[in-house]
């Protein structure tokens, strides 16, 4: 791959660039709150399956068939969904503007 | 293209012929569909007319392993969700919801989650990092020929076993669905896939596993929507209905949970202790995101903006998908489970197994002709699944052994096709030879060991490559070894191989999924031996990190790799 490694030149510009260390930071940051979050969430729910299946059979009420883990299984697909729409919602609008400029400033 | 040419006429033969075989009295196991046959047919022959044109399209090694980069983050992410739609995951998982209910639910949310976290943390650094496969990555500041094996080893034992359960199952379902015999089936899946990768390459690959993921998720919404029609949309009907449906029903497992007291919307017996839950967990969520033949659809994308696209829409189709499998699980309580037509009474289990849950239920929905139409689906599932796993081993021997650890990365292009074409086809091959070696083994845990040595074995030294810079050749090696040799080991001992296939007393190993200890000990071993490594060549390669952390946050320099 050294072929088509970048230019140190190029490399010490974009890393002096604060902007760059901004993107780094924020990016990352966001990312990991984001996975972190889906962990978390997932886990959860693995633990409660583990530990407490019971608690997953209980009726959402009482003249109902239907168990609170359904809406919760359904809610857990759902939170995976809109967790990706919110870190590429954010990365379309704000780390791409960042990047077009520390390109830009790189040249 | 005139090899291409005579391969296309003689498929109408082949096909032809193995269905007049089949034809013959007695000599198929169960009555020819006609339906499902001629709709087939229809999807092979476009298809194959798609490979003919990506044949005109493929000129350099960038077209035929990474589609020229061309793909949209639209249809890639139809692409992904497609190669992650497999049979075994349409009807598995819906014959899981029909026989345990709540089971099913818990496997399919595993199976979704890594996409997030893959978006998260490695969809745009892998396009921006990578070209054609995985080791690109993972060598980009690393010794490439030590770097280079490990991965292609992880990559093809992954492929094979992955190839060898979709063989399996392919010839099983084919034979059930649509009375071909099982070694035709298997020659028939072989064959096709063969020619769409060697001649088609990434971009017919790709196109298949786009039309297969919306003729799958069309055909999986229509069952759903007649389901819950049955009882006017009305959610709660449905699931009263189902639940009174499984006091009266024949099947075994119902009858079991019955029994027992319990019903269907509750955990049952999948997950029995603390560990074997979250070690399943581990390899469901990072095991998708070490499966060489789905992180090879992020090279298809000209750049990092439609790779995280990809996984937005990938992730929506996946999630509705598994919304849509547990209907139909439900559904096919209520209207198959009933039905003596699609009950084995004897043996308590569906007529042709309980996998066949879905495809009674599309009959049950919409009679003959949409029961040929499901049937073809999942034929043509099998088929795009099949031919990107070859894609990716076939990438794995050209791309890492052939042109890089072994000819040092100075070999040219139309070489390297060459060499992936010969790979493709003894690829396919060894599929169709261990595909009908195993018609009577269980290969049910071979998808499970292959989604546990991704998780061990690739996902750990690609995680760490992007974003440790402490990694070193020596680290990787050793944690990735220790991670691959350890999950078969574990896997070998356990009660899956050792007493259901091998026909031992007592497993040696008490877990059924070892992703917790193989995993854990794969990112010990990658950290430790990389502390512990203080050479010359490591403090070159944390040297090299620098420049790889700016190509891979801002993708400078990919623009330029695209071009040739």
């Amino acid at each position: 791959m050294s072929n088509e490694s970048v230019d140190s030149e190029v490399v010490k510009r974009v890393k002096a660039n604060p902007k760059y260390q901004e993107l780094v930071i924020r990016r990352s940051c966001y990312a990991w709150i984001l996975s972190v979050s889906m962990l978390i969430i997932y886990y959860a729910f693995i633990v409660i399956v583990a530990f407490w299946p019971k608690s997953l059979g209980t009726k959402i009420s009482p003249e109902s068939v239907i168990s609170v883990g359904i809406p919760l299984g359904v809610a857990i697909i759902c939170s995976a969904f809109v967790l990706t729409g919110l870190y590429v919602r954010r990365a379309n609008t704000k780390y791409d503007e960042l990047i077009r400029q520390i390109k830009e400033e790189a040249k | 293209m005139n090899q291409l040419t005579g391969a296309l006429l003689s498929l109408p033969v082949a096909l032809w012929g193995s269905v007049a075989w089949a034809a013959e009295p007695g000599k198929a196991d169960s009555g020819l569909n006609v339906t499902a046959i001629v709709m087939f047919f229809i999807f092979v022959m476009v298809t194959l007319g798609i490979t003919y044109w990506a044949a005109s399209q493929t000129k350099s090694a960038k077209d035929f392993y990474a589609a020229g980069g061309g793909i949209t983050g639209f249809q890639n992410g139809l692409a992904i969700a497609g190669d992650y739609m497999s049979a075994a995951s349409f009807l598995g998982i819906s014959a899981m919801v029909f026989a345990k209910g709540y089971d099913g639910l818990i496997y399919s949310i595993g199976f979704l989650v890594g996409w997030p976290v893959i978006l998260f943390l490695m969809a745009e650094q892998l396009r921006n990092l990578g070209r054609y496969t995985f080791a690109d990555i993972v060598s980009y500041r690393l010794s490439q020929v030590p770097i280079r094996t490990l991965s292609a080893m992880g990559t093809l034992c992954t492929v094979i076993l992955y190839l060898i359960a979709q063989m399996v199952g392919a010839g099983q379902l084919i034979r059930t669905l649509f009375g071909l015999p099982y070694e035709y089936a298997v020659i028939v899946v072989g064959f096709l896939m063969v020619l769409y990768v060697a001649f088609g390459g990434m971009i017919a690959t790709t196109w298949v596993q786009i039309i297969k993921a919306v003729l799958l998720l069309t055909g999986a919404s229509f069952i759903a929507l007649v389901a819950l029609n049955h009882t006017g949309f009305n959610l709660e009907l449905f699931f009263k209905t189902a639940m009174e449906s499984i006091k009266t029903s024949a099947l075994a497992d119902h009858k079991k949970i019955v029994a027992d007291n319990k019903d269907l919307f509750a955990p049952g017996g999948l997950v029995s202790d603390p560990v074997s839950a979250i070690s399943l967990g581990l390899a469901l969520m990072f095991g998708t995101a070490g499966l060489p033949h789905i992180l090879m659809r992020f090279f298809t994308v000209p750049n990092a903006k439609e790779a995280r696209k990809s996984v937005f829409y990938a992730t929506g189709f996946i999630g509705y998908f598994y919304i849509l499998t547990f209907i139909i699980g439900f559904g096919a309580v209520m209207m198959v489970a009933p039905n003596p037509q699609y009950m084995d009474t004897a043996k308590g289990v569906l007529v042709g197994g309980n996998n066949m849950a879905a495809i009674h239920l599309a009959h049950a929905t919409g009679g003959d002709l949409f029961l040929g139409f499901i049937s073809a689906v999942a034929f043509a599932t099998i088929l795009a699944v099949v031919s990107g796993l070859t894609l990716a081993g076939a990438s794995a021997v050209s791309h890492d052994i052939f042109a890089n650890a072994i000819c040092g990365g100075k070999v040219n292009e139309a070489t390297e096709m060459k060499v992936s074409k010969i790979s493709a086809l003894v690829i396919g091959m060894i599929a169709i030879w261990l595909g009908i070696q195993f018609e009577k083994q269980n290969v049910a845990f071979m998808v499970g060991l292959a989604f546990a040595i991704a998780a061990s074995a690739n996902f750990p030294i690609l995680f760490l490559s992007i974003h440790w810079k402490g990694l070193t050749t020596r680290g990787a090696m050793i944690g990735g070894t220790l991670g691959l040799v350890t999950t078969v080991t574990m896997v070998v001992l356990s009660k899956t191989v050792w007493v259901d296939v091998l026909g031992n007393k007592a497993p040696l190993f008490p877990y059924k999924d070892p992703a917790i200890f193989s995993m854990t000990l794969a990112f010990v071993g990658c950290w430790l031996f990389s502390k512990l490594d203080n050479s010359e060549q490591a403090k070159q390669e944390r040297a090299r990190f620098d420049a790889q952390q700016v190509r891979c946050e801002i993708g400078i320099g990919i623009s330029e790799a695209a071009k040739h």
